[in-house]
């Protein structure tokens, strides 16, 4: 009854019912009042809103999170190593493993590209879900690319765009492809655009390639020894357009 | 806004019963979801929100109010009696929802969970399969005996009003 009512039967089985109600007036009786019965269910203001501070509590929460998540992947990379022990012990184990690690993926994972572009994808969305798009705010260039020294072994390309339409909000630091990322943070409209920016393994090479993911729009490319990944709520012709001004610096 | 965060709160309220409870699970239930995210690919983001928010809610009522889960089902007279016009057609006015809203409330959280994903929230069968990891035939059954239960207890209530203006 509840199936048919709902609409989850399917078309021979739901003409039979209709054909037993037409005979049978206890039936047809009963599915009128459970009928009437999911009728209020759905349209009797039941259905609770959420308080309005919920979700400032739950953006602070998330922030405190972040930061604690971005502080203890980092920490790892300050421990001095022990080149001895590790050289004359784990050598032979360790290239092994580097090996499996390194082939493996290759031949039986995902791509390079699609692994990538998820971190991207979640990179993203966390950035917007915590409200953590910049560690600094400012819509300046000069202000902007000094503030990455120190903080990551490459400077990043940092423009002034605002004349085209994508003005420069600021930067922060992420952790992609399981190292320090520069992410540059620029607007179109009310569309925040997040270009990550890392080292680029040699042989990698320039050709730009273009995903959708999850409704995001997202362009890579790699030049000058970098690697590029934008990616935005942005349609993709105006996605394009933003590519294509950092690939060719105006001035 | 947060994507479906009302949604959330919904069905948060609704399981915990209280505004306290429903706030802590959702904020617990936001923080898994941003921490795991990577592990959401594709399919509705909602029904993945919502996976996140009943399973935090389950965690949060077993530490909390152990009781309430598993609570037994009266299986007596399972029949809706006869009455006519029936109450489910009078709860629809302002007076009688304030009825309904506490005989769901009353109704065992297994099975009003499944009301307010079919009927509050617009979930097809399938995806309340896939929510609660539940059998259909569970969750078909469940959402079958919730039903009958509310029209049980609207016609309960509706017969003490009567007697009452009597």
């Amino acid at each position: 009854m509840d199936a048919y009512l709902d609409g989850e039967v399917d078309l021979v089985r739901s003409l039979e019912i209709e054909q037993h109600l037409k005979e049978c007036s206890a039936c047809s009786h009963a599915f009128e009042r459970r009928r009437s019965l999911i009728t209020v269910l759905k349209t009797a203001p039941l259905t609770y809103q959420a308080p309005a501070d919920l979700e400032r509590e739950i953006r602070t929460a998330i922030h405190r999170e972040a930061a604690m998540e971005s502080s203890a992947k980092r920490r790892p990379a300050q421990r001095p190593w022990n080149w001895k022990a590790w050289f004359y012990g784990m050598a032979p184990a360790a290239a092994l493993g580097l090996a499996c690690v390194a082939i493996v993926p290759r031949l039986y994972g995902p791509s390079a590209d699609d692994r990538l572009g998820q971190e991207v994808v979640a990179a993203h969305v966390r950035s917007l879900m915590a409200d953590h798009l910049t560690d600094i705010r400012n819509s300046n260039h000069h202000v902007v690319k000094p503030w990455f020294n120190g903080r990551l072994d490459f400077s990043p390309p940092v423009l002034d765009l605002a004349d085209h339409g994508f003005p420069l909000t600021g930067g922060r630091l992420e952790y992609l492809n399981g190292r320090p990322t520069a992410a540059i943070v620029y607007y179109r409209a009310a569309h925040p655009i997040n270009l990550f920016v890392w080292h680029a393994k040699s042989g990698e090479t320039g050709k730009a390639k273009e995903f959708t993911r999850q409704g995001y729009h997202l362009i890579r490319w790699s030049e000058g020894g970098m690697t590029y990944w934008v990616i935005s709520d942005l349609n993709e012709h105006e996605l394009k357009d933003f590519a294509e001004l950092l690939r060719s610096p105006q001035s | 806004m947060m994507p479906y965060l009302g949604d959330a709160y919904n069905l948060a309220r609704w399981m915990a019963r209280n505004p306290e409870d429903a706030k802590d699970i959702v904020q617990e239930a936001m923080i898994r979801a941003f921490r795991f995210f990577d592990g959401y690919h594709d399919g509705s983001a909602k029904a993945w929100l919502l996976t996140i928010v009943r399973n935090t809610g389950y965690t949060w009522l077993r530490q909390n109010r152990a009781h309430e889960i598993n609570a037994v089902f009266e299986e007596e007279a399972l029949e809706v009696p006869e009455r006519s016009p029936g109450p489910e057609a009078q709860a629809a006015q302002s007076a009688n929802q304030e009825l309904l809203h506490k005989a769901l409330e009353r109704v065992p959280l297994e099975f009003r969970e499944i009301v307010i994903l079919r009927d509050l929230e617009g979930f097809s069968y399938k995806e309340i399969v896939a929510i609660t990891d539940l059998p259909m035939g569970t969750v078909m059954s469940r959402l079958s005996r919730a039903r009958t239960r509310l029209q049980q207890e609207l016609m309960e209530r509706a017969g003490k009003e009567i007697e009452r203006e009597l």
